[in-house]
């Protein structure tokens, strides 16, 4: 173990889908052509005001009770003041003093190899803020194109206490909120996009000090294994300056992920002095017990308590239960299918296993997976009454996914149904006994890995279709009884 | 130059009588802002489209005609108006047009309202005199060898010179009433919230009113109806009903209870000024008022706090003129960085950074608790004061300068002395509560005013007590020479 | 109250306001005397009072989600100084 303790907090920034920008009437989308989709109170022209999107108030006290945490009876907003061209009015309109979300906590699971443990994070607080622009380096030669159609979306940044100790833990994290923002509906949490950005505050301290050790800051996480390469880097890289004596500079710095590693932005002290004030076109915003039990009514199923009914309800492990239930799009489709094939252990192999690979190989999401949960249903119950194995239904899922079809119809057309039929497979056995003596002999003598070989002949005979367990009991059979 | 009815009142009886049409009324309008250049009250023009207006407003038919129908009104140059320029007096918007109308734009011009131009006033309505403006400093009609006040300069001097018989002003610490009193005009500061924001290039966003501006009380009512009313783009504006103004302008003032401050009469105020509120409270007492003495103990510490609120609100405010998507660019910018120190440096004039740097500083690490968190302290015990004085009396009678207009020049060079201009106006202002200051004398040729102050949403009596104060005086009817009554 | 170059210096930065050299000196004088006025509130006694951010005691109005605005991307950039493919063009930026 090392003498290092790595201590981890991350900054999260959430962009809430909503129809309409925090502040304006504009809409909310990703990918309108430059600045189509700036208002007047987006670009800061002269003379406009801000006006708050309820939904965004929803949205945020929504997350506030998935993470257990205190809402503000009244918040209120501040300007932070800098100067950068993609932020239209010279101020970002954010949270400081009174944050619409305060203390909570999330419970994560950290898959290990001697399996998962769990743990539970601090949540210091959310708050509301307005996304800025940005600025394009490399349209125009020579100059910075600024596109504000970004500027004005909602913002909910959920800052964590320093309780991860590594970056399994943080990526563990960071992906429990990810799906609790999603099942909440209120973000899609597409990292590419920019929905879901974070940053990470990274410090290493000896084992057993107390005192936390001087932390940087990285920025441009867009993905869970960035984030995991980034603080393994910089880990590294503290206890690299610290062994030979160096100290740690406070400062932001960019992960690089071509060339895996952080480098400086800026030292924090040469940091901006962001005259943080109370926004004066923003009164305070009051939330009422009443308006929280509204919301609180009307709740989804939230991660943990849907891994907790699935082991429940389907008996599955601990395991499978969060492989298949973390995800609200996956346990979706997993429910689904359960229905209709019946053996949830099985069932979850596949959305896991064949259904999980074929997704990733044609960059799918699940909610576009090409094999329909019943359709995926049905072909397991096949497995299940001996119809085909296990091998073959591999073959059928494939089809399904090229040319679709219902597991039924291609079973029957293309003749992939199991050699059940004992007369017939005794038959076959007995004939590859008689064309092999060499290896019978061997296998006698105690080379019994020899089975998977006469299953083989088998199997080829069969265009695989011999049931395979019927197969090896009676190969068995005839190979150690003798004669 | 045809006789002209020169106030909104008796424009808009001559209007309905057929004695006028609306286009005559503009059309003399124009010439008077013609002939009066040198009072520089005006920063754009736009003769044809205001006389289009007004023909629009003469054709139509009476049951279309809202109750400003026809009536040529001046704009302070601080609202957007739609594909106008709009330059709050600024280098940095000197080519800037609007591309919206403010809200109070779009309430007059459906009330059927002619707008005549926009006025000339103190940068960023930042001022005390008028002379803080890109386009030069504007004369006071009285006497053109003084102030007419600031920041709403050009809308003081334009009514006053007969110019416009109303205007627009904006009211961010006095900026409608002490040049309405300079300029021997009345003029309101309503409630914070009472009319939109929106459109109206901010200053200080806590403090900013619009008012109207006017000879008497009733023409300030007719366009209080207009532009008073909630509006959802306005987080700040208030949602509380909009009575008729005009209609309880004539209810008796017998048995109001008007509250006098030894506070607000120190002995820096002018022996005249002095004289005037004395004047004005035995009017008050001959009309059935009864005067009852009230404490605001911290209201002079309303300069102080305001110059570092304003500022701070300001900072921020200001910083979208930044040279990036609208204003003033600075030629060839060769970074990030020169661009902004440059089109800021030359955007703005010495009274606007001046603030800017005070406000930043303000709010920068360090010195926050120090200035605005105590500033703000302040301002509740003022707001609270004036609460509790309200609680007694109807309204509060005070001076609304310290002394007359003074000389162009005479305070550019001392800041603070400029400032101090306010410390009667700016009460208002931090408690958010109305003002209405009235011509109610005159000190060596120059009108003086007096304030009335009344509670949040109060402003139909302070427009009573006004009115009824006019219909016993003749201070509201005098002109300054040259200028018809 | 004293200010010095370097405080002007700093504030002018974060303000991003040029001052040229002569200008500098001139707004040490007006800062101070400026600061000194608004020290007289140091004379408050504001023990126990609650610092107040607006007048009138209201909470915010909330607007329903629902997009109202129009692209007018145009007129927006009709007066904007230096714009290119729709984008609003500044000096390069280095990060």
């Amino acid at each position: 173990m090392s003498q290092w303790e790595t201590v981890i907090g991350l900054e999260v920034h959430v962009q809430l889908a909503t129809a309409s920008k925090i502040f304006s009437g504009a809409p909310n989308r990703f990918g309108a052509e430059p600045n189509r989709q700036a208002s007047a109170v987006d670009l800061g022209l002269p003379g406009v005001l801000p006006v708050l999107n309820e939904a965004v108030v929803q949205m945020a006290i929504r997350f506030g009770l998935a993470v257990d945490a205190e809402i503000a009876a009244v918040t209120q907003f501040a300007r932070k003041n800098y100067f950068y061209p993609d932020l239209p009015k010279g101020y970002q309109i954010s949270q400081l003093d009174h944050p619409i979300v305060g203390r909570g906590h999330l419970d994560i699971i950290i898959p290990g190899k001697d399996g998962d443990t769990a743990k539970t994070v601090g949540i210091t607080r959310a708050h509301l803020e307005e996304d800025a622009g940005k600025s394009i380096h490399d349209q125009v030669p020579g100059l910075t194109a600024v596109d504000l159609n970004r500027a004005g979306t909602p913002l909910l940044e959920i800052v964590s206490e320093p309780d991860m100790r590594s970056a399994a833990e943080a990526v563990a994290y960071l992906r429990e909120l990810h799906a609790i923002i999603r099942d909440l509906g209120i973000s899609d949490g597409n990292m590419n996009e920019g929905s879901m950005r974070c940053d990470a505050n990274v410090s290493i301290r000896p084992r057993g000090e107390a005192k936390l050790g001087t932390r940087t800051e990285i920025k441009n996480l867009n993905s869970f294994r960035f984030l995991e390469k980034a603080i393994e880097f910089e880990v590294e890289r503290q206890q690299e300056i610290l062994e030979a004596g160096g100290r740690i500079k406070q400062e932001t710095r960019l992960y690089d992920s071509e060339r895996n590693e952080t480098r400086s932005m800026r030292s924090k002290e040469e940091a901006e002095d962001y005259r943080y004030f109370p926004d004066p076109d923003l009164l305070p915003v009051t939330i009422t017990p009443a308006q929280i039990e509204a919301v609180r009514a009307e709740m989804p199923e939230l991660p943990r308590a849907r891994r907790e009914r699935f082991m429940e309800q389907h008996g599955l492990s601990g395991y499978d239960s969060r492989m298949v239930a973390s995800d609200h799009a996956t346990a979706a489709y997993f429910e689904a299918c359960v229905a209709v094939a019946g053996d949830a252990k099985l069932t979850a192999n596949w959305v896991m296993g064949e259904l999980a690979s074929v997704l990733n190989r044609e960059e799918k999401d699940i909610d576009a997976a090409p094999v329909a949960p019943a359709a995926l249903g049905r072909l397991i119950s096949r497995i299940q009454d001996d119809t085909i194995s296990s091998k073959i239904a591999k073959t059928v899922f494939e089809i399904m996914v090229k040319d679709g079809g219902e597991p039924d119809d291609i079973i029957e057309a293309r003749g992939l149904r199991q050699m059940s039929d004992s007369g017939e497979l005794e038959r076959l056995v007995d004939s590859v006994i008689a064309d092999n003596p060499h290896q019978v002999t061997q296998y006698r003598a105690g080379k019994t890995k020899l089975l998977g070989y006469f299953v083989g002949q088998i199997m080829k005979a069969t265009g695989g279709k011999a049931n395979p367990g019927q197969l090896n009991e009676l190969l068995r059979a005839r190979l150690d009884g003798g004669s | 130059m045809t006789t002209m009815p020169d106030t909104l009142g008796k424009a808009a009886k001559a209007l309905a009588s057929g004695q006028i049409s609306s286009r005559e009324l503009v059309s003399t309008c124009i010439a008077r802002i013609d002939a009066g250049r040198h009072l520089n009250a005006f920063v754009s023009i736009d003769a044809e489209r205001a006389l289009d207006a007004a023909a629009a407003a003469d054709r139509r038919p009476p049951a279309e005609r809202g109750p400003l129908n026809g009536l040529p009104i001046a704009i302070k140059d601080i609202f957007c108006q739609s594909g106008v320029r709009t330059t709050a007096g600024s280098r940095m918007l000197e080519h800037w047009r609007a591309p919206y109308d403010a809200a109070v734009i779009e309430r007059l011009t459906a009330a059927g309202a002619v707008l005549l131009g926009k006025t000339n006033m103190d940068e960023f309505a930042m001022g005390s005199s008028g002379e803080n403006s890109h386009f030069g400093a504007t004369r006071n009609p009285w006497n053109e060898n003084h102030v007419p006040g600031g920041s709403s300069s050009g809308s003081a001097a334009a009514v006053a010179a007969g110019m416009a018989p109303a205007a627009l002003g904006t009211d961010t610490g006095g900026s409608i009433r002490q040049p309405a009193a300079f300029c021997g005009l009345t003029g309101l500061k309503p409630t914070y919230g009472r009319v939109s924001r929106w459109g109206m290039i901010a200053f200080a966003s806590s403090l900013d009113q619009a008012g109207p501006m006017a000879w008497d009380a009733a023409d300030l009512a007719l366009l209080l109806n207009v532009m008073a009313g909630v509006d959802h783009r306005d987080s700040t504006s208030v949602d509380e009903p909009v009575p008729d103004y005009t209609a309880s302008l004539t209810t008796s003032i017998r048995g109001l209870r008007i509250g006098l401050s030894a506070d607000l009469l120190g002995d820096d105020v002018d022996a005249d000024v002095r004289a005037t509120v004395d004047a004005s409270r035995k009017v008050f007492e001959s009309l059935g008022a009864t005067i009852v003495p009230v404490s605001l103990p911290t209201a002079l510490a309303g300069v102080p706090a305001y110059y570092v609120l304003a500022p701070a609100e300001a900072s921020a405010n200001l910083a979208r003129f930044d040279g990036v998507r609208f204003g003033h660019r600075c030629a060839d910018p060769q970074s990030l960085e020169d661009l902004y120190l440059r089109s800021r440096s030359e955007g703005f004039g010495t009274e606007v950074k001046r603030r800017i740097l005070t406000g930043t500083y303000a709010l920068s690490v360090g010195y926050y608790d120090a200035y605005y968190l105590q500033a703000q302290k302040i301002r509740r015990l003022i707001r609270d004061e004036f609460l509790a004085a309200f609680s007694n009396v109807d309204a509060i009678l005070a001076p609304t300068t310290p002394s007359p207009a003074f000389a162009l020049g005479e305070k550019t060079d001392d800041p603070v002395a400029m400032y101090l201009q306010d410390v009667f106006t700016i009460p208002a202002n931090l408690a958010g509560i109305p003002a209405l200051s009235m011509p109610a004398g005159m000190s060596g040729g120059l009108p003086l005013g007096v304030q009335l102050l009344g509670p949040h949403f109060g402003e139909a009596k302070l427009l009573q007590l006004a009115h009824a104060f006019q219909q016993a005086t003749d201070h509201h009817l005098r002109r300054p020479a040259g200028v018809p009554a | 109250m004293a200010i010095d170059a370097e405080q002007v210096r700093r504030i002018a930065h974060l303000a991003r306001i040029g001052l040229a050299a002569d200008e500098a000196d001139r707004y040490i004088g007006d800062l101070e005397s400026i600061l000194t006025m608004v020290e007289r509130m140091h004379a408050v006694n504001t023990a126990g009072v609650q610092p107040l951010a607006h007048p009138i005691d209201v909470t915010q109005r909330l607007r329903p989600d629902v997009v109202t605005e129009a692209d007018q991307r145009e007129s927006y950039q009709s007066d904007a100084p230096a714009v290119a493919n729709g984008f609003y063009l500044v000096p390069r930026v280095v990060e």
